[in-house]
């Protein structure tokens, strides 16, 4: 498992559930966003993957892809309530990236039944 | 080597401010006045409206809707296309309050003026209050609620003709029903003579009003129309300049420029940073069908937020709620059966929040949330879930730790819900409502422009839309800023007999 996938299925449980067809879409989503980004951006953020990958081998004895599913939790939330704004806001880049992919996929608003539809009340009659 | 082109009057930007003054300036063209209209984004056709969520964001918002401030811990809404931002809001259509303006205090601007003036536009784009068979559950469930908790509910009106209720509006209306000015102020100027040019970026504006002007190719498989002019470098001369950028993008465009402009340029940006809470009913709901946003809770002067109905697609959703996980998964999973409301801080102008550019030219947002707006958006975030608990909801979403609420817990909102909860970086803000930057004021130590959106010390030279505003206006702003422009607007055409005669200097291109 990658890195940005280790952090998609914890982000996100339902993605573990993805065949390859809902990975290659959801990641597709998430390059075409970055590739968008500011060069300085997107270093920034391969650099903030490679961090969250190693980080845990001092704490937990692992990688972050080589950990199970609740200490990869346990170790985003650290993020989630750090101190330290750099930390936090780098996490909350990469979950908004990660919710863009899976939610931003026409079977994810399936699957929650979001049904919104151009032909408005007429579509629900 | 730059194609060269002159005219009388150029309007920068293209919506509620630019479409507007666009409008009023039109009957000129029978004079022989020549206008043009220069907008950064591009013409969509009818149908290229599909509501698809991710598509039309990246289509219609600058950075497909995840504008960043500086500090990277708040995104900012604002759409770049023929129509401007009025292509992407819900049609809300209010006055300004006679308190705000008193309280913006700039000499020459009376609230009675504002007032006639959003009441012209209202008529003109068919302002009204939404029929109740129109109005779905998320909506009533909002007024229900809100009424048990206490609150004034209000209905906002609308600038919808033929609305089917697809509740897309933020997406761009599939159904052409929302009457911003790329339904009717532009193609009534345009009818009229004035020229629109799309994809065209003003880069800055020299003393000798010759603008720099970048028009760009349509990119392969994108939507919109290309351009009217050919992709290229053009140096556009015009008698007068109309900046009708936006909040950022007018100042951004004057800071670019060589010109002698009040050093308060860039200053006093402000916003509604606004947050979208959730909240569980047992039972489904009409919710992403119908009008999204119908009604409101003004506790503005009181309390520093407003609340209003609102309905968001499925990533804003997902992003907007806090943490991560089975917990998120879980109220995602419930999406046919939650209610929405959209809490807007009440921000004043402070003087950190600016806007700067960088080295490149681009705009720069310095924004901080102040304690004082902060305290806003928890006192919002406690009336929101009072009133969803007032209407049945079983559980609330909300910036907490634990972010669930139950509905057994709502008696303990004050101390479930506080500032703790609302560190930079964990709660998903987006502001939309942008304003100040290019404010208005007595002279140019503390303002840009006059309350004619004349810019001190350049007489040609005016501004036309949000960025005039000295401070927050605590409401929804379209109407006041077509009220303002069209203030501006009839400055122009009062003025104008000694501008179009006055002798441009030839190009230096």
């Amino acid at each position: 498992m990658t890195p940005f996938r280790a952090v998609a299925v914890t982000v996100v449980p339902e993605a573990a559930q993805l065949d390859a067809g809902g990975w290659d879409e959801l990641e597709r989503i998430v390059a075409g966003a970055i590739a968008a980004r500011p060069a300085r951006l997107r270093r920034q953020l391969a650099l903030l993957l490679r961090c969250l990958e190693w980080f845990p081998l001092f704490r937990y004895g692992h990688r972050l892809s080589r950990l199970d599913p609740a200490r990869r939790t346990a170790f985003l939330s650290s993020l989630q309530r750090s101190r330290l704004l750099i930390l936090r806001r780098g996490f909350w880049g990469l979950r908004t990236l990660v919710l863009m992919g899976y939610y931003g996929r026409r079977a994810a608003a399936v699957a929650i039944g979001y049904r919104a539809d151009a032909r408005g009340w007429e579509a629900r009659r | 080597m730059s194609d060269t082109r002159v005219y009388d009057i150029v309007i920068i930007g293209s919506g509620a401010g630019g479409g507007t003054v666009a409008q009023e300036l039109a009957p000129l063209v029978r004079d022989g006045v020549r206008i043009l209209v220069l907008e950064q984004g591009p013409r969509f056709a009818d149908h290229e409206f599909t509501g698809r969520e991710l598509e039309m964001a990246d289509a219609l918002y600058q950075d497909g809707g995840g504008f960043l401030t500086r500090d990277g811990t708040m995104t900012l809404a604002f759409a770049s296309a023929y129509g401007g931002s009025t292509v992407v809001y819900t049609g809300t259509s209010l006055t300004a309050r006679e308190r705000v303006i008193r309280e913006w205090a700039v000499p020459g601007l009376e609230h009675a003026d504002l007032a006639e003036r959003s009441a012209k536009y209202a008529e003109q784009n068919n302002v009204h209050l939404l029929e109740a068979p129109l109005i779905n559950d998320n909506n009533r469930l909002f007024v229900e609620g809100g009424q048990k908790a206490g609150y004034r509910v209000e209905q906002f009106p609308v600038n919808v003709k033929g609305c089917r209720g697809s509740s897309l509006c933020n997406l761009g209306c599939p159904n052409q029903a929302k009457q911003g000015t790329n339904r009717v102020q532009l193609p009534r100027a345009e009818r009229a003579g004035v020229e629109v040019v799309t994809r065209a970026e003003v880069r800055s504006i020299a003393p000798d009003r010759w603008l720099r002007v970048r028009v760009r190719e349509r990119p392969a498989g994108a939507k919109g129309a290309p351009s009217e002019w050919a992709p290229g470098e053009y140096e556009v001369q015009a008698r007068i300049v109309v900046v009708s950028a936006g909040a950022i993008g007018s100042p951004a465009l004057l800071l670019r420029s060589p010109l002698p402009l009040s050093r308060s340029l860039g200053h006093r940006f402000t916003c509604h940073p606004a947050l979208i809470l959730v909240a569980e009913h047992p039972h489904a709901i009409t919710n992403d069908v119908g009008h999204p946003k119908s009604y409101f809770v003004d506790r503005a002067e009181e309390e520093r937020f407003v609340l209003e109905t609102c309905m968001y697609f499925p990533f804003v959703t997902a992003k907007s709620l806090t943490g991560f996980g089975a917990s998120h998964s879980a109220i995602m999973r419930a999406f046919p059966r939650l209610q929405m409301i959209l809490i807007l801080a009440c921000d004043h102008a402070t003087p950190g929040n600016r806007i700067t550019v960088d080295a490149q030219g681009q705009p720069v947002v310095h924004y901080a949330l102040t304690a004082e707006t902060t305290d806003g958006l928890v006192r919002g975030t406690r009336a929101a879930a009072r009133i969803f608990f007032g209407a049945g909801a079983s559980r609330v979403h909300a910036p907490a730790d634990p972010p669930i609420i139950e509905a057994r817990d709502a008696g303990h909102l004050d101390e479930r819900i506080s500032s703790r909860s609302f560190r930079p970086g964990t709660v998903g803000i987006t502001a939309a409502h942008l304003m100040g930057g290019c404010v208005m004021g007595s002279g140019p130590v503390d303002s840009v422009t006059d309350a004619w959106g004349r810019v001190h010390g350049v007489p040609w030279l005016r501004v036309a839309d949000a960025s005039l505003f000295p401070d927050s206006l605590e409401i929804n702003p379209y109407l006041t800023i077509m009220a303002v422009a069209d203030r501006v607007a009839e400055a122009i055409r009062r003025d104008a007999p000694e501008l179009l005669a006055s002798p441009l200097e030839p190009s230096h291109a």
